[in-house]
């Protein structure tokens, strides 16, 4: 399989068939808390797609320079959580300093992203499949994008929900629920794809 | 005496029932859906759950008078990542089957909102066997969510439960297993349903005495949730822990 079809593989394979969040279960917070309107939850999605790519970059620098080396693979839960989480405040004030109008759109995000399970999923996932660093990228902008398909999606179904007639016990978060679980089994169909 | 006896069990009750993590807080999502595909799994998810969630909390408790105010949360991610690993070598050594099982989701633990929400609402601001006593009935709360949504799936997508199988029984008067209870669509119905009823059962508990002590669930986008204290949200827009 030549580089391009294998990473085309991958990318469809983390994006559409095993979506992060409606097969993995990873984000699960922010896919429920931050999709009632279509306008935040994009926002949301560009963030994560921002944060996942770059820490994936991170991660797997970090992970092959300086834990393979010192044999320090156990470790790697401990020091991808506090790269990730130093990288996401790190992320917030370059953008307030420097690029004022993208932390306008992006900035708010950023504090719900940092316990976000699909980063630090996607950074352990990477160095499970053993991705080489450039792999990893390509995957974790892809499992990102996922996510942020999925979230718009959801966002969109929430807005034109609101005005439905929905029995009283499934208002709120059940009925939520619900249309995230149809759109599992409907992306259940993509499992044909690869 | 009966005072003090209901204060040990508070945090007890309040964990497992009226302020349960899963049902009404909706913490730990990711966990809960994903590896409740069957109640042994369930239960197992659960149980390292509360370990860490004990053990970070008695930690978190003990230093909370040394750690600086400033870099608490970073310390607290420390404390709790630690004894992931230590739970997940110690998985991987003694029970290799429950650990591939769970896969992904232990190291994950170190993400689950439950825990870090546990260290800055109660353990950084009381003593050591309260913290302890807060980190067991929350994580029992949990646990019980947990294998009482494996246990649902289990029993319709495979008919079983806890090992014992029902399946031929069924099979011979006809009827056939709802494999999508096992499969990822499941999970979500599955909570729906249970938030569903636990609504009902608010609803009733209001209309009968005028109070309830099950709180209602949280509906509001995190953007816009003016609540301080919820536990989604660790960073405010200041920058900075909070």
């Amino acid at each position: 399989m030549s580089t391009l079809t294998e990473l085309l593989v991958i990318a469809v394979g983390s994006a559409l068939v095993s979506n992060v969040v409606l097969s993995q279960f990873y984000g699960l917070c922010p896919f429920l808390g931050v999709s009632k309107q279509l306008k935040t939850a994009s926002g949301m999605g560009v963030a994560v797609i921002f944060v996942i790519t770059l820490s994936s970059l991170v991660a797997g620098v970090i992970y092959k320079f300086l834990l393979v080396p010192f044999e320090l693979e156990y470790l790697k839960t401990i020091v991808f959580i506090l790269v990730i989480a130093a990288l996401v405040q790190f992320v917030e004030m370059f953008l307030k300093k420097s690029v004022p109008s993208l932390y306008q759109s992006l900035g708010v995000y950023l504090p719900l992203i940092t316990t976000n399970c699909a980063v630090l999923g996607t950074a352990l996932t990477n160095v499970q499949e053993e991705y080489s660093i450039f792999y990893g990228v390509v995957n974790g902008f892809a499992t990102a994008a996922g996510f942020a398909i999925a979230i718009c999606i959801l966002a969109g179904i929430r807005e034109k929900m609101r005005y439905n007639d929905i029995p009283k016990p499934f208002r709120g978060m059940p009925i939520v629920l619900i249309t995230a679980g149809l759109m599992a089994i409907a992306f259940c169909g993509f499992s044909g794809l690869l | 005496m009966e005072k003090e006896k209901n204060s040990v069990w508070k945090p007890f009750i309040n964990g497992l029932i009226n302020e349960n993590p899963t049902f009404v807080l909706m913490l730990g999502m990711c966990p809960t859906l994903a590896v409740t595909t069957s109640a042994i799994n369930g239960l197992g998810m659960g149980l390292t759950t509360t370990v860490v969630l004990a053990m970070s909390n008695i930690i978190i408790s003990a230093l909370r008078n040394v750690i600086p105010d400033k870099v608490r949360i970073p310390a607290f991610i420390v404390i709790i990542a630690s004894f992931v690993t230590i739970v997940g070598q110690f998985l991987e050594a003694y029970l290799p089957a429950l650990n591939s099982a769970l896969g992904m989701f232990i190291p994950l633990i170190v993400v689950n909102c439950i825990i870090l929400g546990r260290a800055e609402a109660f353990a950084s601001k009381n003593g050591v066997f309260a913290s302890l006593m807060d980190g067991l009935g929350m994580g029992l709360g949990f646990t019980a969510a947990l294998t009482l949504i494996g246990a649902v799936r289990e029993i319709l997508g495979s008919f079983s439960v806890f090992g014992i199988s029902f399946k031929e029984q069924l099979e011979s008067i006809g009827m056939v297993p709802i494999s999508i209870f096992v499969m990822a669509p499941g999970a979500f119905f599955v909570l729906a349903g249970i938030n569903a009823l636990m609504s009902v059962i608010r609803d009733r508990q209001l209309k009968e005495k005028g109070e309830s002590k099950i709180k209602a669930g949280c509906d509001t986008d995190c953007l816009s949730c003016g609540n301080d204290s919820c536990i989604h949200k660790f960073y405010d827009e200041k920058g900075g822990a909070r």
